[in-house]
């Protein structure tokens, strides 16, 4: 049923059904436009890395840029004692704009719009940024949930707060990736179809819907990619100078 | 807000073509876990695999990159500063000798001047000298002159009105007490002069 705006999200199996065990890890679409982003990442910043020059041409200026935009961001955020992270963050913060941008192109796979994927991403950065915090600053990490300046009075209920909300982040971090991806695709795939039922009469107004979802989903993509990353930073920031 | 209205949107949408489609529809796709495994499987392989590319080979050379960039320039803006500094040496070593050179003219200049100057005042000192020597001598001989005059003119006074005497009355007088009046007549007109 293709005209069904879910439709898009489905995954399938492409080529044989490969068996660990009892576990199902065949090779799906899903699996198909990882590779895919990974591959155009990685075949992009080889180019831009591998001419050495003072001058540098469109793809290695466009290496450097984004180096140094990810290196800024990380600077900016968690400061200079998050540079052991900055290859992780960037490699994240690259491999998410790539999936996003990769689910613009029509008929395309969006790796991001799944929860599964997000929430694996957003649980292994939650699990890493809690070992670096305890690995950092011992049980003393725990006085994140204790802020300073709390009367007495309010301070259980601020640190169950606290505590709920360090621990939605993960749940946050995923959905909001998530969600924003799935809407922006279904709501794509719905004017799509309406463009298509309302031909050629009354079709123009939702087919000029689209063409501007299109940019702002284009917008959406990329902001969504560095709102994960920055917020990697934030928590990253939290663990590494305990504020509170 | 924007996202809050597009998730509204979404839901609203995703209900109406859930009526719409509901005879195949099973809910979200995203919430079926047939392939779930897998895809964390193939998220951890590729990943993986970029983070660690980019790690060890790409995201090295993009830095090495940036800084020999950044040390570069910095190196030759360093040759710059050095550069400039040295021909702003040699300027200012230029500007010495060619103030030199015009002190050094000045100097000449002023000693032939000095020198010229000495020469006239020396030449006018002695043309001065000689001039006051001549003009003392003249007035000297102005001032015996003059007052030898007065003798003379009184003698010839005395000559003159004892022949006039003579003339006038045919008698001879004493020519001393002739002399005497004249005198006394010329010291009176003297004092008379001085008076005036």
């Amino acid at each position: 049923m293709a005209s069904n705006p879910m439709y898009q999200f489905n995954v399938y199996r492409i080529g044989p059904e490969i068996k660990l065990g009892s576990v199902d890890i065949s090779f799906t679409n899903a699996s198909l436009f990882m590779v895919i982003s990974s591959l155009a990442i990685l075949i992009i910043f080889n180019l831009g890395a591998k001419k050495k020059t003072l001058i540098p041409d469109k793809l290695q200026l466009l290496s450097e840029l984004s180096y140094s935009f990810v290196a800024k961001m990380i600077s900016d955020t968690a400061g200079s004692k998050a540079k052991p992270y900055f290859s992780f963050i960037f490699s994240l913060f690259m491999f998410v704009l790539f999936c996003n941008m990769f689910g613009m192109i029509p008929y395309a796979f969006t790796v991001t719009s799944h929860i599964i994927v997000t929430f694996v991403l957003a649980a292994f950065i939650f699990v890493g940024v809690t070992i670096i915090g305890f690995m950092k600053h011992g049980l003393g990490y725990l006085k994140l949930f204790v802020p300073s300046g709390v009367p007495m009075v309010l301070l259980p209920l601020i640190v169950v707060i606290e505590i709920i909300s360090y621990l939605s982040r993960p749940i946050s971090l995923s959905v909001r990736l998530f969600a924003n991806m799935m809407a922006g695709h279904t709501m794509m795939k719905v004017f799509g179809g309406f463009v298509i039922s309302l031909g050629i009469v009354g079709g123009w107004l939702p087919l000029s819907f689209s063409v501007a979802l299109t940019g702002l989903e284009i917008l959406v993509a990329f902001l969504q990619a560095y709102v994960f990353a920055i917020l990697t930073c934030i928590y990253l920031n939290d663990a590494l100078n305990l504020h509170h | 807000m924007l996202k809050k209205i597009i998730i509204l949107v979404f839901i609203t949408c995703f209900a109406c073509f859930n009526t719409l489609f509901a005879a195949e529809s099973g809910g979200m796709p995203q919430l079926n876990p047939e392939f779930w495994i897998s895809q964390i499987f193939w998220l951890i392989i590729t990943f993986g695999i970029l983070f660690i590319i980019l790690t060890k080979v790409i995201l090295p050379k993009i830095s090495d990159n940036l800084e020999t960039r950044k040390s570069q320039i910095l190196e030759n803006i360093e040759t710059a500063d050095k550069q400039k500094e040295e021909s702003q040496k040699k300027i200012n070593e230029y500007e010495k000798i060619i103030l030199d050179s015009k002190i050094k003219a000045k100097n000449y200049f002023n000693e032939a001047r000095e020198k010229i100057l000495e020469d006239i005042n020396k030449k006018r000192n002695t043309l001065e000298k000689e001039l006051d020597e001549e003009i003392s001598s003249v007035e000297n001989e102005l001032s015996e002159f003059r007052n030898k005059s007065g003798e003379k003119i009184n003698k010839i006074a005395a000559e003159t009105s004892a022949e006039l005497i003579k003339e006038l009355i045919g008698e001879e007088v004493n020519s001393s007490s002739i002399a005497a009046i004249v005198e006394d007549q010329a010291k009176l007109n003297q004092e008379r002069k001085n008076v005036v």
